[in-house]
């Protein structure tokens, strides 16, 4: 496959850094319940990566649709629109030395206005946007850059405590350049009293880490009467340089 | 003090949650016309070079009850073993094959089917082959970092033994754990969360 059209640097083929599993929220989070038995009990088996994670799969712009990064648009009825807080979520996808990740599969999705998801699967109360699907996507440009357009998705109650709300947040899952850099994770908003009190967010130990899942709100990215904007950029593995490893190329 | 190394810190994981297909497989959760079809949804077409096989995947509690929200996703080499990536230096993959497949479980049996090839042998970094083997990522509600394993397959005796990172596993006993057992054209595969037939999870 072509490495990077449009581009001279060589593809990166070193292995990435090893995970800080003490970042990441453990396996077994007793007051998220539902890992209580879906939690992997035994130690992981810990290899350095080979030629399987190491490569990854490549998305071209040719899967993306007009609207596929526009949520207040692309489930509407032609010249109608989502219900709920306009705003413009923008960033970057960095690896863990700072450099841009480009051509990352982006892909979102998150409850409506009202924390409603279009799921068979939620009840909860809140009604349905005939306007909002919930879902979009999009691919980093050379920098890593990003933005899509959306409605805040409002807080929603889930059966977990008796009374336990999540906080609003978008869901992203991304590809960066290897297996084993995909992740999925969450995107929080600045200044949310429930962040703290959710039993996902605190599965994470360190506050600093959650920290990094909270966007902030940049009121120099807005569009003036039209749309609010936040922040969120995410950071994948980074790699080692292959240039002194002793073993062949792309191993 | 030392300079910095200036590193940054990777986004710590997040679960799927429960409503996974709307982002990521939507036309199957009932999101029809945003996006025309599903991405990986389908692996094949009829120039793909190779031996086609079919996986049949579930994924189990520690009750054993399968789970019904889950989403797999797989990634495998070619039937020449090259993977279709800009960072697959050792030759060209067969451009009929992205490699790539996403599936959900069944809402109703949490049965998981993929239809794809078998791939070819990918060498280890110390030039040895390693056995055929797609690698796996499965996210659901409850698991709070997506969990990496490989799936084996059973008719591969001779080069699983010989496999570098099944070599890896210090108590024999849960190498099986990684097989996927063949009926004809189709591969069992059986993913354990925990208990004592517990799937061998990777940190890779």
């Amino acid at each position: 496959m072509p490495a990077d059209a449009g581009s001279n640097r060589r593809p990166e083929t070193g292995a990435f850094f090893q995970r800080d599993r003490n970042w990441h929220p453990p396996a077994l989070t007793p007051d998220y319940k539902t890992s209580v038995l879906r939690s992997p009990q035994k130690a992981l088996l810990a290899f350095d990566n080979t030629a399987s994670e190491i490569t990854g799969p490549v998305f071209g712009h040719a899967i993306l649709g007009e609207l596929d990064a526009d949520l207040i648009h692309n489930f509407a009825k032609p010249g109608e629109s989502a219900i709920g807080e306009r705003i413009i979520v923008y960033g970057r996808v960095l690896d863990e030395r700072g450099v841009g990740v480009s051509g990352a599969l982006l892909e979102f999705w998150q409850a409506n206005a009202g924390g409603r998801y279009r799921h068979k699967k939620d009840g909860y109360l809140a009604p349905l946007d005939p306007n909002f699907g919930g879902c979009g996507r999009t691919i980093t440009d050379d920098e890593g850059g990003y933005a899509f357009r959306t409605v805040k998705p409002g807080p929603y109650p889930w059966p977990n405590g008796p009374n336990d709300w999540r906080p609003s947040h978008i869901h992203f899952s991304v590809f960066g350049h290897g297996f084993a850099q995909r992740l999925i994770t969450q995107m929080y908003f600045e200044g949310d009293p429930l962040i703290w009190r959710c039993p996902i967010v605190r599965g994470i130990r360190d506050r600093a880490a959650v920290e990094t899942l909270i966007a902030a709100l940049d009121m120099q990215a807005t569009i003036p009467f039209d749309a609010r904007a936040y922040k969120f950029d995410i950071v994948l593995r980074g790699r080692r340089a292959s240039m002194f490893e002793n073993r062949p190329e792309g191993n | 003090m030392a300079q910095s190394l200036s590193r940054l810190k990777e986004s710590p994981s997040q679960t799927a949650g429960p409503y996974v297909h709307i982002g990521l497989t939507p036309n199957f959760g009932g999101i029809g016309g945003v996006y025309a079809s599903d991405l990986g949804a389908t692996m094949l077409n009829d120039k793909t070079k190779g031996e086609r096989i079919g996986l049949r995947i579930r994924v189990l509690d520690g009750t054993g009850t399968p789970l019904r929200d889950s989403l797999i996703e797989i990634w495998q080499a070619d039937a020449k073993g090259f993977y279709n990536s800009p960072a697959e230096l050792r030759g060209d993959a067969d451009p009929d094959f992205q490699g790539w497949g996403r599936q959900p479980t069944d809402m109703e049996t949490g049965l998981c089917s993929f239809e794809t090839i078998k791939p070819g042998r990918v060498p280890f970094g110390d030039g040895r082959l390693m056995a055929p083997h797609i690698s796996l990522w499965i996210v659901a509600r409850g698991i709070n970092i997506g969990l990496h394993t490989r799936l084996y397959f059973s008719d591969e005796q001779k080069a699983n033994a010989a496999d570098p990172i099944l070599a890896r596993i210090e108590h024999k006993v849960r190498v099986p754990t990684l097989i996927a057992e063949r009926q004809g054209d189709i591969y069992i595969f059986d993913v354990h969360l925990q208990g004592e037939k517990e799937t061998v999870f990777f940190d890779s």
